[in-house]
């Protein structure tokens, strides 16, 4: 690969920076560089290669390049491919749904809930269903909690109950009604096969079915996890990577307000 | 090996004298209890397989006709000998017969003990004899390819289909792994079962089932044999099911398995006094085929800090020594569990982990010890996660680490795809060439940042194993010690199906297994 380390083209797109076709960026406004990798089921030789560029032309990428092929198997090639997307996006007409709150910090929502509500809020948290990963839910609640937040237990004004994982959505309901919860929060780690939709949706359903599920505010997260989703499948929230536990505690106990759950 | 830590010997034998003591404390309550996974094992040993037309293994079936009727305390030997004895039928035909309801166990005429025995022994002594030629195999094996010298490479498969794993498997073996650990459907742990047959549909990972064992283990062989190479098999001798699960593998051969009681309380809520007896009986098998266990220390990692709880971690590994000892098991079996997850925001945190892992290299000098790659700080950055894994495969070289997890550069995305594992074995193999030696050529500063660090994680394993020695390992487990997470001894899962042994209970494979009566 001696070829394109250094760019001699001269470039023939126009270079200003148009918001309603939107591009990747590499090195210059608008050239539509991506890089990608991904692997063929085929042997590594030039047909294999070739396989490789035509299909990140059909992804819509121009003049796209192997950089790099490497045999996983005898049947099965890694290839590094780059290329040029001649796609746009039109970014000002975008709208996403985002969860409405500013993040108040662990002292700031005990004072509101104080203010507000005027008693400690009950929040209920599991990995429900056959998911048997904590962390997601461990690094809201643990006292610890994660990458600097205080953990929903360390809140003087919430009392929190982390159930673990594996958590039926029936005993889940079940317990969040006898703790008389507030908030309930639900992780969910395992997403292959969709199998985190299916026991999001049984959840909610099953609420519905009990006739309880306008008493709780329902917030669900992952990794995998949007706002969007969220309230698609009928949770009041949802939360993705890089949320921590004050953004979940000040959403809830700001939708509780909201919904007269206050004073 | 010389020591570069300078670590206080008083202070390691101190802290396994601790752990000895709360082990033989545990295990006086382990010896006069019996639970209906060990009784299943037994069955399973006895040559009992199959289901019956509900698809309930006929273990299942023969175990659950003892417990219903309150026997279960004389043990699944006993009443099967018994059975033996009266009708002359094999463990098989009787298990059939039961499920039929042609047999009830508890209705035939009582034979004496010695005449139980005469049935029974010689059944046991073939299964045992199977198993001795399985561990010959493996060491005839090992002895034409050679043994590897330098850290195993543990790749984990995962699709939920075995046809699956098995192609991903050999490709991995291709690329350079030594391990092939096939992970567990999400939730076996928690089935009060083992499934039967082949499987193809599983949540993040594959059932563990017998017929699953003998078709990847085949397919290692075969690959094998072509990189002249002896590939080990892993699987998770963990769960409601620990004991059976390690039946299944000595009787297919794995190498190396998950086999930690602490792991099943902390991680998945099982009963402290169901899955310590599990446990005990799973590691006299895992002992006997030259299974290496893995112990689940690292996980505690994942939930709690690892700067601030890492004596929690040693204070653990002596425990499971100890656990181990008790089960018969040679230290070079004893695959002890650590991790690399310290934040990369910790200033010099490559450093204590560095000193961590020496620490538990020079006081499990024999241990074949198991680390575990960055899993909590990985963040979705693949490019940095890289990085990463490149910092934990130097830390395993440096100190001899044995089982060597890799480290996924896409950890915390989806699980593995091929080409992952095959960057992550390029990464590992690159580390550990271009720094083979580099940890003989180097001595820690005396009374620097290492020294002191291992010596200050010791001291507190140490107080926290004699204090553990007053309240005990149920004591400890209520008080939330490790993992941030409490467990108490009457709670979690499976706790009904733990019994106190009477007079005529015997274990023939404890017996036969650990050579003791």
């Amino acid at each position: 690969m001696s070829s394109g380390l250094y760019n001699t083209h001269k470039a023939d797109f126009d270079k200003t920076l148009d918001l309603t076709k939107l591009k990747p960026y590499g090195d210059t406004m608008n050239d539509g560089k991506v890089q990608m990798s991904f692997t063929l089921p085929v042997k590594n030789d030039d047909k294999g290669t070739e396989a490789a560029r035509i299909l990140a032309k059909k992804m819509g990428l121009m003049e796209p390049s192997v950089a790099f092929n490497q045999s996983l198997d005898a049947e099965y090639t890694f290839y590094v491919v780059y290329g040029s997307c001649s796609h746009t996006v039109d970014y000002t007409e975008i709208h996403v749904q985002a969860v409405e709150t500013t993040t108040m910090e662990m002292e700031e929502c005990n004072e509101y809930i104080r203010e507000h509500i005027g008693r400690k809020i009950v929040i209920v948290g599991a990995s429900t269903g056959t998911d048997a990963h904590t962390v997601g839910i461990d690094a809201i609640m643990n006292r610890k909690g994660f990458a600097g937040h205080y953990g929903l237990e360390r809140y003087e004004m919430i009392e929190a109950y982390n159930l673990g994982a594996q958590v039926p959505n029936e005993e889940f309901v079940k317990k969040a009604v006898e703790l008389n919860a507030d908030v309930l929060l639900v992780s969910q780690t395992v997403t292959q096969k969709d199998v985190h939709i299916q026991n999001l949706t049984e959840l909610i359903e099953l609420l519905e079915a009990e006739g309880v599920r306008d008493r709780f505010i329902v917030i669900c997260g992952g990794a995998r996890i949007t706002h969007e989703l969220a309230k698609e499948l009928g949770y009041d929230a949802g939360f993705g990577p890089q949320k921590y536990a004050d953004d979940v505690a000040s959403f809830a106990v700001e939708e509780m307000v909201k919904r007269g759950m206050g004073k | 090996m010389q020591s570069k830590l300078n670590l206080n010997r008083e202070l390691v034998d101190k802290a396994r004298a601790s752990a000895a003591h709360i082990a033989a404390d545990t295990q006086s309550f382990i010896d006069v209890h019996t639970t209906v996974t060990v009784e299943r094992a037994v069955c399973r040993l006895l040559g009992i397989d199959g289901v019956n037309e509900m698809d309930v293994p006929l273990p299942n079936v023969v175990v659950d006709h003892m417990f219903e009727r309150g026997v279960l305390a004389g043990g699944a030997a006993y009443y099967i000998g018994n059975a033996i004895a009266e009708t002359g039928k094999d463990p098989q035909a009787i298990a059939e017969a039961v499920d039929k309801g042609e047999i009830d166990l508890t209705k035939l005429p009582a034979h004496s003990i010695s005449e139980i025995r005469d049935a029974i022994m010689p059944v046991a002594e073939a299964t045992v004899a199977r198993i001795r030629s399985n561990v010959a195999t493996r060491n005839a094996y090992l002895s034409e390819f050679g043994d590897k010298k330098g850290p195993y490479l543990y790749i984990i498969v995962a699709t939920g289909n075995i046809y699956e794993d098995i192609v991903q498997a050999k490709a991995g073996a291709k690329q350079g792994a030594d391990i092939i650990a096939v992970i567990r459907t999400t939730g076996q742990s928690l089935l009060d079962y083992v499934p039967y047959g082949a499987t193809t549909e599983g949540f993040g990972g594959t059932y563990a089932t017998q017929e699953n064992f003998r078709l990847m283990r085949a397919a290692l062989d075969e690959v094998g044999k072509e990189e002249k190479r002896y590939i080990r098999l892993c699987n998770y001798c963990s769960g409601l099911c620990m004991p059976e699960i390690a039946a299944m593998g000595a009787l297919e051969r794995l190498d190396v398995m998950l086999n930690d009681a602490l792991y099943g309380i902390l991680f998945r809520d099982i009963n402290p006094q169901r899955t310590i007896i599990d446990q005990y009986f799973s590691r006299v098998i895992n002992s006997f085929a030259g299974v290496i266990i893995n112990t689940g220390e690292d996980n505690y990692l994942t939930t709690a800090d690892a700067v601030e709880e890492a004596h929690t971690v040693l204070a653990s590994q002596f425990l499971n020594e100890q656990f181990a000892v008790c089960a018969g098991m040679p230290e070079e079996q004893m695959g002890l569990g650590h991790a690399f997850e310290i934040s990369p925001d910790v200033e010099n945190g490559f450093l204590y982990e560095l000193a961590q892992a020496q620490m538990a290299r020079e006081i499990f000098p024999k241990a074949p010890l198991k680390y575990m790659p960055p899993t909590k700080f990985m963040t979705g950055n693949i490019f940095r996660g890289h990085v990463q894994d490149a910092l934990f495969n130097m830390v395993t070289i440096m100190t001899g680490q044995k089982l060597h997890l890799l480290g996924m550069l896409t950890e915390a995305i989806h699980t593995p795809f091929m080409s992952d594992r095959a960057l992550s074995i390029e990464n590992a193999q690159y580390v550990f060439r271009t720094m083979q030696d580099l940890g003989s050529e180097l001595v820690f500063k005396d009374g620097g940042i290492m020294q002191t660090r291992a010596n200050e994680v010791l001291t507190k394993a140490t107080d926290l194993l004699g204090e553990m020695e007053d309240i005990g390992l149920f004591g400890t487990l209520e008080r939330g010690t490790f993992a941030d997470i409490k467990r108490s001894r009457d709670g979690g899962k499976g706790l009904a199906g733990v019994v106190q042994k009477d007079d005529c209970y015997f274990n023939p494979f404890i017996e036969l297994m650990k050579g003791d009566k």
